[in-house]
């Protein structure tokens, strides 16, 4: 290999930009650096071109992060001053995923030093009735990880009695025993969680619940392991990163700057689509329990959102709409968008309160007549 | 190295080149990346679509640095026993049963079965190892990758550690249903395979179908790029769009007029009965588009 030649200047340089963007949040290690600057070395460099090829693979920035890491690379290395990363045109739907930067541990202790200065909106909107919701989150966090439905996991594992004759470990201690088995060893497989996939609206009409939404699904990521949060609004965010932070502050505070549309138009339909064309996401959504937060008012046509809920549903194994108009006792699905949508929900649910919507994300195990048999019997 | 595996390596542009000469068609990104994944003796991690030539990439480096490929595919539940090695039990029992009174070693080389990671270390300089669909495996089977990748060794218990007497060439891929450990990806030179662009994948189509005209391969090329834009549960691959030039050709020889060859052989390109009506009302307006 070609030892880096000895161009303080110029390896400055590069050592530089792998620190600019280390700061972006681009998580670049000491030997990608390293790499980074022997490729460059490798190939020449005989233009600039090959100097950004260099930093795409070895500083491998996530796929989805390209265009800001583009961004930063014009900036630092032909000092373009204006780095926009927003994508331009509403027409489709932006899909934000927060991975990338794991930092927790760092996160919370940061805003506890200035929690009591300044508290988010959003806070203060999930202020209100805190100790009944705290006391319900509590055992909700302590009930979840039982609670999920079971499936059985793929991996076997070994067992001391029950399950089928573990062939390999037999022959393996016949050999070792001189052609005796003492105890014949068994394998079985045993039942994992199924993950459980939570969806929120967080549209301009779910304004009064999103603060509650967003404390419940941060239970729910803290208590069990295979847990996914998206928020939907005219874009779909991942923020199941932002939510394992394990201070409820400073996990809200971060999912705030995170999502960019709080309170805006609603688009459930096509953000779902969104959501089910990146194979990435839509594979979270398969044999998961996947629970709704939405009110079900699509603004315009309601025809994508139907086939949005349709594929989703062929994917789960079981999905729940908790829409908190159900809260009113006067309620029954009427609107066009939820009549068509209701053959394909397992569940539609009450959403108004956190007590409630609580308690039933601790019965999705339980079998339970669908949807549209236990509202077609409500006159 | 032999000198004729040398020459391809020289530059990004010649190991294109040399890969273009096997049917392989790589832009340069993925040119860059593979020669420094060479030079600088690290794996190279491939992500993308299904169906953007992530495989064949890594099939064509084989071919082109003319190694055997040893592939490892991997599935949930993938362990150590199927990726490193495993004793042949069977064999050992009858060893000890034929030997008798006289002594048997029973962990000889023969009663060894090497898996592919082994099988690479035994022979690095003629094998290239691929991992394919990386992400498919659990977190486990990552952390001993991991282990494998940053040490080139294999630990048997009852023979002690195998090392690679140099550093073999691995590809890994990914589709992306699951974030990779960071600690792999750092390890990695990383490329993103994106879908080519209309004209490339014209090329690719010529390149890789049977006999299809020129101006099918770039309407193919043209169409394909247009539904790719649209919300479908699976978009089509670049070995679908080949497949449908090569069907609707046949088609189209068969006695079917232009247009209506290729709406006929719309299966061989999308297979979601969800997708195919999605996309009905359209397909007319995008065909005509595409062979304007």
């Amino acid at each position: 290999m070609t030892p880096a030649r000895e161009l303080p200047r110029g390896a400055r340089l590069f050592a530089g930009f792998a620190r600019h963007i280390r700061r972006f949040g681009f998580p670049v290690a000491g030997e990608q650096a390293i790499a980074f600057m022997q490729g460059v070395t490798l190939l020449g460099p005989r233009s600039m071109e090959d100097i950004r090829q260099a930093a795409l693979a070895t500083l491998g920035p996530p796929h989805d992060r390209i265009a800001e890491f583009d961004a930063l690379f014009r900036s630092f290395f032909y000092g373009e001053t204006t780095v926009t990363v927003d994508a331009e045109g509403d027409e489709d739907t932006e899909v934000k995923d927060d991975g990338g930067v794991e930092r927790e541990g760092e996160q919370p202790e940061l805003s506890r030093e200035e929690s009591g200065e300044s508290a988010s909106a959003l806070e203060q909107l999930g202020r209100r009735g805190f100790r009944d919701d705290g006391e319900a989150l509590h055992a909700f966090r302590r009930a979840l990880p039982s609670a999920l439905p079971q499936r059985r996991s793929f991996r076997p594992v070994r067992a001391k009695s029950r399950g089928s004759l573990d062939l390999r470990r037999a022959l393996r201690a016949i050999v070792r025993a001189d052609g005796d088995v003492p105890a014949p060893p068994f394998r079985r497989r045993p039942t994992v969680s199924r993950r459980l996939l939570i969806l929120i609206d967080i549209s301009g009409s779910m304004k009064l619940h999103t603060g509650d939404y967003l404390k419940l699904a941060h239970s729910a990521v803290q208590a069990a392991d295979r847990v996914e949060v998206f928020t939907l609004g005219t874009r779909l965010t991942r923020i199941t990163r932002a939510l394992r932070i394990r201070d409820l502050d400073a996990s809200l505070e971060r999912t705030a700057a995170l999502v960019d549309d709080w309170d805006g138009g609603t688009r459930i339909g096509p953000t779902l689509s969104a959501f089910l064309s990146v194979p990435r996401f839509a594979a979270f959504a398969r044999g998961a329990a996947i629970v709704l937060l939405s009110d079900g008012l699509e603004r315009g046509d309601h025809a994508e959102m139907e086939t949005a809920i349709r594929r989703l549903h062929a994917r789960a194994f079981r999905l729940s709409l908790a829409t908190p108009l159900a809260g009113d006792p006067r309620f029954s699905p009427r609107t066009a968008a939820l009549k068509a949508i209701l053959p394909h929900l397992d569940d539609l649910v009450d959403g108004s309160s956190l007590p409630g919507l609580a308690g039933f994300m601790l019965t999705l195990a339980r079998p339970s007549p669908s949807a549209e048999t236990v509202w077609r019997r409500t006159p | 190295m032999t000198p004729a595996a040398v020459h391809p390596t020289t530059s990004p542009e010649s190991l294109a080149e040399g890969l273009a000469a096997i049917r392989y068609l790589a832009d340069d990104g993925l040119a860059t990346a593979i020669f420094l994944a060479i030079r600088l003796g690290k794996p190279l991690l491939l992500e993308g679509a299904p169906g953007v030539g992530k495989t064949e990439a890594a099939k064509a480096i084989a071919k082109l640095l003319s190694r055997d490929l040893v592939r490892l595919q991997c599935y949930e539940g993938i362990d150590a026993a199927h990726a490193l090695y495993e004793w042949n039990y069977q064999r050992q029992l009858l060893a000890i049963r034929q030997a008798g009174e006289r002594e048997v070693d029973i962990y000889d080389d023969r009663f060894l079965i090497a898996r592919p990671l082994l099988q690479v270390l035994q022979d690095p300089e003629r094998r290239m190892l691929l991992v394919d669909e990386i992400d498919r495996s659990d977190h486990e089977f990552e952390a001993l990758l991991l282990e494998f990748l940053s040490d080139f060794q294999v630990t048997i218990p009852e023979r002690g550690t195998i090392h690679s007497r140099s550093q073999p060439l691995v590809v890994l891929t990914s589709n992306r249903t699951r974030e990779l450990a960071e600690a792999l990806r750092r390890r990695c030179v990383y490329h993103w395979i994106a879908y080519p662009d209309a004209a490339r994948e014209a090329a690719i189509i010529m390149l890789r179908a049977g006999d299809v005209a020129e101006a099918t391969a770039r309407a193919v090329a043209k169409a394909v790029g247009e539904i790719r834009q649209k919300p479908l549960a699976k978009p089509p691959g670049i070995a679908e769009a080949v497949e449908w030039a090569n069907a609707a050709t046949v088609l189209e020889k068969g006695g079917s007029p232009w247009p209506e060859a290729f709406r006929r052989a719309l299966g061989v390109l999308i297979k979601d009965e969800e997708d195919t009506s999605f996309l009905n009302p359209d397909l007319d307006a995008i065909l005509e588009r595409s062979m304007a």
